[in-house]
């Protein structure tokens, strides 16, 4: 096996353990539900367990063949043997208690609630996230420095270099995204023509019919690709921020370190929800719904939950970062716009991302103890529930827009060769995004029976936030208007970003405004919309960054000829799926449904519709393919590649351990192209 | 100075090709309710603004990257303008006094669907998984169907029995949840005759997209003599309906989304053929379907979990189905062979 190429090995070791898993899972639902070997009955093909074991043990015998016995298989070990131990120890004690020991998904729901928590936490201790600290607890001394290890294999393991981070955010954030993406194309798939044709109600998996199966996949896409957004973001803040303010790396590298590991256990929670059951609620997660979905709603929670550390711990370390470690002469008004962004960001990730954990924990706790907090029966309130859910959910959207706002801002200046039109002004925008994001939450809620006078102010709160969404727009076109415009492939995704967020963002008041909401609310034209929103805001910028950045990172560049077909192929698609979804959610398609009234007219929108998504898939695979092809083979790029100004393009690509060999201090604005002699920063060795 | 007056022609034509194009398509459905005049009238307005807005940044966008392109060869940077501040003013003080306008028209619109008329007829809906009933307390019958006469204001009061579900008409524009636990209202004027569906729209688990049901706008008159039908028939059927008639009535109205009785499952196992077969349930053991079973299966549903079967939580007796109805339920099974 030694001369196998590893991915290969791990491949193999995948199928293996995918067998081995499913094999062990099926003994084990047997098991269990013959009473063990009482009254034996057939097996369960489609069980959920089966399925489950598969995944858990299949993905670590994946990075067993990638790695060996190291960092990320290591964890997935413990969160599986973690994960066994909890549901253990709650069976134990239910069966002291002479409580019912085992459910159709093998443990009970409490075990299964103990034991995904105890996995995710044992996930940590395995990969090594917390073996600093607890050295430190025992007053063992640690090393100040990183040492990481040459070749991939650091990319599997804790590292502590901000950059390293970045990356493997960045890489499972495109994990997820395909995940998310495939779930999209099933359920895509399925809406292609009216009446049911594939997730019928004689369609049996994992305990779910079709119709059940369907409200999974596309609840789970909806959280998957937030997960996603979150993980995606963080890594383009951590791979960039430290670097364009000139710091050896973040604030806190042990915590940045944790807040990237403690994502991976959540995406495996998330993940196992849709074997043991699924739920049906949506993202959302509304009760009394989810207070009564099967087991899988609680691993959803559980992975929320989890993953909102990650979410609040980043934010924190990007906020100290930019706080404390900037280069001589930074002074705020001469920050580059992107650190501004996430600032902007990580302010609302630090103090908001509490109360969708709490919800979450709320209705978590309802199911297990019987808590009514959202149970009309016990005097609870199931809109209560809705207002600490959009508390985050709602500002949620500026996390997850925010930083790719400022990518666009960033990025502009350099392909255009001018300065930044009105810095300060965009710069506070984002701040102002933030804010106003914070008192407009109920906006989600216009139908939902809360006060209906309350409606208004969030009407006037909402609309507000395209004051400062508007600056940005129109600083955006005066900074390109008569700049010398190139067009490489990360300008193609910055201007798609643009025009994509711009039909987001003009879609946006008609939803704001209560009464014209009254009608679309709940619709495929809110689909349409967010989608703009997220698109324009996340995912071109992302992509943009990507393009951009690859370089620094890798000393290649990406194909700027599969660049473009991805650009190409991806932009017109996208442009007539939402479209069509906002025309059908106009005339009366409702969101969220795996079905729709073929007397309604909506078959031929729905194929076009599918026929986009897949192309829209088949695009982000070449990236992928790109992206993965580019780290070995791309052409090289090792010097000022977009001829720009920032001090991480002025030293050879790829950065050395702890960035910057000379400091560099800050003489000068940070977009000031076109004028002559200028310089943004100077380094220590230069005269 | 030119190329301005050039972007300006291009904005404004591009702006009202955009509306013209939009108009052209028909965005909304019929407009079937006095709610929806304002509404749709507001909306318009939002076209309107969209098309000019979506014109007046992409216009100079496209224009920009056609005119100022870099050409080959040319390597130096472009002119170096930093800002504004007079512009950056304008165009955070105009978007905001427009901001403001809309949400002022946007309270407005909200206000006129929202006007009483006193004398507006009362229903109550009540939604469940997966199903709408009407009841229509004046005249003391409940119907699957809802009609309504036309020009007239109707109030309902809607009630969730299970979890939240969302009243919505397209054609009607307003939309309005039903929440467990309490109350909600939702005021509509039909002004077209015709018919309609309703549509569930907040997602209430697995059969959410087929929870529909027909909604019906006549007029006065057709309205008077339906209710006069729907009395005697409730009279009559009352009178005369064989258990298994008064079985098969209640299984259309609360059990048919989930149980077929044509073999094929659904939410929840079909019944024909039921009634005194052996069922295999989660735990492992079995059951014969005898009337003590199906008594206690309607009754507690999640004490007996047919086996493939997630467990329900159905709440018969908030429907108002008691020990009587639950025996016209079981005659009406005991036909299904």
């Amino acid at each position: 096996m030694k001369n196998v190429h590893p991915v290969l090995r791990g491949l193999l070791m995948l199928v293996v353990g995918a067998l081995v898993g499913y094999g062990v899972g099926l003994f084990l639902d047997y098991a269990v539900q013959s009473g063990f070997f009482a009254n034996a009955t057939e097996l369960r093909f489609n069980a959920p367990v089966p399925g489950l074991f598969s995944l858990l043990i299949g993905a670590t015998m994946f990075f067993f063949g990638l790695v060996g016995y190291r960092g990320v298989t290591r964890g997935l070990v413990f969160q599986v043997v973690g994960t066994l131990a909890g549901g253990l120890l709650v069976t134990g004690i239910r069966a002291s208690m002479g409580l019912s020991l085992w459910g159709g998904f093998l443990f009970t729901e409490p075990a299964w609630v103990l034991g995904g928590l105890v996995g995710a936490l044992a996930f940590l201790v395995g990969v090594g996230a917390v073996t600093d600290w607890w050295k430190w607890a025992l007053g063992e001394p640690t090393s100040e420095h990183h040492h990481d290890e040459p070749g991939f294999e650091k990319y599997f393991g804790v590292s502590l270099d901000h950059k390293v981070i970045g990356v493997q955010y960045t890489v499972v954030a495109l994990l997820l995204i395909s995940v998310g993406g495939l779930f999209a194309l099933i359920f895509r798939t399925e809406l292609a023509a009216s009446q049911l044709q594939f997730l019928t109600t004689s369609f049996k998996l994992f305990d779910q019919n079709g119709l059940q199966m369907y409200n999974s996949l596309m609840s789970l896409h909806g959280m998957i690709m937030i997960v996603s957004i979150l993980l995606g973001i963080a890594g383009i803040m951590n791979y960039v921020v430290p670097l364009l303010l000139g710091a050896q790396d973040m604030a806190f590298p042990r915590m940045n370190a944790f807040s990237f590991w403690i994502a991976v256990p959540a995406a495996v929670l998330l993940l196992a929800s849709l074997f043991l059951g699924g739920f049906d609620t949506g993202w959302t997660g509304y009760p009394p719904l989810s207070a009564r979905a099967p087991v899988g709603m609680q691993m959803f929670f559980l992975g929320v939950f989890v993953a909102g550390w990650s979410s609040i711990l980043g934010g924190l370390n990007i906020i100290a970062t930019s706080l404390r470690m900037r280069a001589r002469g930074m002074i705020a008004f001469r920050m580059p716009i992107l650190v501004w962004a996430s600032v902007a960001t990580s302010l609302i990730s630090l103090t908001a991302t509490q109360l969708i954990g709490l919800s979450f924990q709320l209705v978590m706790f309802q199911r297990l103890f019987g808590m009514g907090f959202f149970d009309p029966d016990k005097g609870g309130n199931p809109v209560l529930f809705q207002h600490l859910f959009w508390f985050y959910s709602h500002p949620a959207v500026y996390v997850f827009v925010l930083p790719g706002l400022g990518v666009i801002s960033e990025l502009l200046p350099v392909f255009v060769r001018k300065p930044l039109f009105g810095y300060k002004w965009v710069a506070m925008s984002s701040l102002g995004i933030a804010l106003v994001g914070f008192m407009v939450w109920a906006h989600h809620m216009f139908t939902s029976g809360m006060n209906e006078y309350l409606r208004v102010p969030f009407m006037y709160s909402t609309l507000l936030v395209a004051v400062p969404t508007g600056v940005k727009f129109f600083s955006w076109v005066a900074t390109i208007w008569k700049g010398k415009i190139r067009t490489p492939t990360p300008m193609l995704f910055v201007l798609g970003g643009i025009v994509v967020f711009l039909m987001g963002g003009l879609s946006g008041p008609p939803n704001a405004t209560v009464s014209t909401d009254l009608h679309l609310h709940d619709t495929y034209f809110i689909v349409g919309h967010f989608h703009d929103t997220i698109f324009g805001g996340f995912v071109f910028p992302f992509f943009a960054a990507i393009y951009y950045w690859f370089p620094k990172a890798t000393g290649r560049r990406m194909s700027e000829f599969w660049g473009k077909v991805h650009f190409w192929l991806m932009t017109p698609s996208f442009f007539i799926l939402t479209l069509g979804m906002m025309r059908i959610g106009l005339l009366g398609m409702r969101r969220r449904i795996a079905d729709y009234d073929p007397t309604m007219g909506f078959d031929f929108t729905h194929l076009i519709l599918t026929v986009t998504g897949y192309l829209i898939g088949v695009s982000v695979l070449i990236f992928i393919i790109n992206f993965f092809h580019s780290m070995k083979n791309g052409e090289k790029a090792e010097g000022n590649l977009w001829e720009s100004r920032s001090p991480e393009w002025l030293v050879p690509s790829p950065m050395p351990l702890e960035n910057y060999e000379h400091e560099f201090e800050v003489v000068g604005e940070p977009y000031d192209y076109g004028l002559a002699g200028s310089r943004y920063v100077k380094f220590a060795n230069e005269k | 100075m030119r190329h301005f007056v050039i972007v300006g022609i291009l904005v404004i034509a591009a702006a009202v090709l955009t509306y013209a194009g939009l108009n052209a398509i028909g965005l909304m459905p019929v407009e079937a309710s006095a709610q929806a005049i304002p509404i749709d009238w507001l909306w318009n307005l939002q076209v309107i603004a969209i098309s000019f807005l979506f014109s007046l940044i992409v216009v100079p966008l496209v224009y920009s990257l056609v005119v100022f392109r870099r050409k080959k060869g040319d390597n130096t940077d472009a002119e170096h303008i930093e800002g504004n501040t007079t512009l950056e003013i304008a165009w955070t003080i105009v978007p905001l006094i427009i901001v403001v306008a809309f949400a002022y028209l946007g309270a407005y619109s909200l206000g006129e669907t929202r006007r009483v008329d006193p004398n507006a007829m009362v229903i109550k809906v009540t939604g469940y998984q997966w199903g709408w009933q009407f009841e229509y307390p004046e005249y003391g019958f409940s119907s699957p169907t809802l009609y309504l006469p036309v020009d007239k204001q109707v109030v309902f009061q809607m009630q969730a029995l299970d979890v939240i579900h969302s009243f919505w008409v397209p054609e009607f524009r307003v939309k309005q949840d039903l929440v467990p636990g309490r109350i909600t209202e939702y005021r509509i004027t039909p002004t077209l005759i015709g018919e309609y569906k309703v549509r569930c729209a907040e997602i209430c688990g697995s059969s959410h997209a087929y929870m529909e049901s027909p909604i019906v706008v006549v007029e006065q008159a057709a309205f008077e003599q339906w209710v006069g039908e729907q009395k005697l028939a409730a009279a009559e059927a009352e009178a005369n309906a064989t258990p298994e008639q008064r079985g098969q009535k209640l299984y259309e109205t609360y059990c048919k989304a989930c149980h077929s009785i044509n073999g094929t499952a659904g939410n929840g196992p079909t019944w024909k053929g039921l009634f005194g077969h052996e069922v295999e349930l989660a735990d492992g053991t079995s059951v014969i379907a005898d009337e003590a079973y199906l008594i206690q299966s309607i009754k507690e549903p999640q004490s007996q979990v047919v086996k493939g079967f997630a467990p329900m939580a159905f709440n018969a007796t908030a429907v108002g189905i008691g020990d009587t109805e639950i025996q016209y339920i079981i005659a009406f099974i005991k036909t299904l062979k």
